[in-house]
């Protein structure tokens, strides 16, 4: 198994070319909140082709990936309450800001977009304070 | 052919989620938990992001137009509002609470069993009901 910055590293240089060549392609910003969320609420209804198209490779190409390197578990909880929460949390949240990891951190940090910065930021924080609140104090995860 | 690319980074930014240990939540947790056992992993991939994405904005200033379509998205009002700062605090509580982000929430859901479609229908779920939401906001 290689150091885990190597392989963090690499997968994020992939990610930046995914995000590259959608925007040099086809002139859009790579979020996938935006992207599932657009489907969602029909705001991008007049270009839900493409988004699905997105979205089928984001769903399917792990499965290829695990064929060849193997190995994958999220390990996430099986705590119910914790993923409704969270799911609700995260999906509400991105929309209303208009922005996850991807489109605010990875594009719009990059575009030197002071609404994605910020936007960083404070998701930053609040998954930091997040883990002190569920973890430490509470010890639900 | 635009959707044919579309499906081409849909699937390289899937590989690159899953390569980079962002699709383990452990990882993601282990990250924001600064003040136990820090695993600094996120930060090399969003560096690792966040480089080539640089230098491709830069590129965009330079030719007029994305190959298949008129024009690059514009950057859109740079005020802070209030859905901007409550939304990411929500998604911030949402994300440290069990390790996901919309990304690797989808790069996950053939191998994320149960939990992982849970995680997946809630989040849509949530999304689905933010037009409401919103209005209250404004």
């Amino acid at each position: 198994m290689q150091p885990d910055w190597v392989s963090g590293l690499s997968g994020g240089l992939l990610i930046g070319f995914a995000a590259s060549a959608y925007l040099l392609l086809n002139g859009r910003i790579m979020g996938a909140s935006g992207i599932l969320g657009g489907l969602i609420d029909l705001t991008g209804y007049e270009n839900s082709l493409e988004r699905l198209c997105f979205l089928l490779g984001l769903v399917l190409s792990p499965i290829l990936a695990i064929q060849i390197a193997g190995g994958h578990d999220t390990q996430l909880t099986s705590n119910i309450y914790i993923i409704i929460a969270s799911g609700l949390l995260v999906g509400i949240g991105t929309r209303l800001a208009n922005g996850c990891t991807s489109g605010h951190g990875v594009c719009g940090i990059s575009r030197l977009s002071f609404r994605g910065i910020t936007a960083t930021i404070i998701y930053l924080l609040c998954g930091v304070v997040s883990i002190i609140f569920f973890k430490k104090l509470l010890g639900l995860i | 052919m635009k959707n044919l690319i579309a499906l081409f980074c849909g699937g390289l930014f899937g590989i690159g989620l899953f390569v980079s240990g962002m699709t383990d939540t452990t990882k993601v947790q282990g990250w924001l938990d600064i003040f136990g056992n820090w695993d600094p992993t996120l930060a090399f991939v969003l560096s690792g992001a966040i480089i080539p994405m640089a230098i491709t904005w830069n590129i965009t200033k330079r030719i007029k137009k994305p190959i298949f379509t008129d024009r690059f998205p514009e950057k859109t009002e740079q005020k802070l509002n209030r859905p901007l700062i409550i939304g990411s605090m929500m998604f911030g509580m949402g994300w440290g609470l069990s390790g996901l982000c919309p990304g690797p929430a989808m790069a996950s859901l053939s191998f994320g069993g149960w939990q992982g479609l849970m995680f997946f229908f809630t989040m849509a779920i949530g999304m689905l009901f933010t037009p409401l939401i919103a209005k209250y906001l404004k």
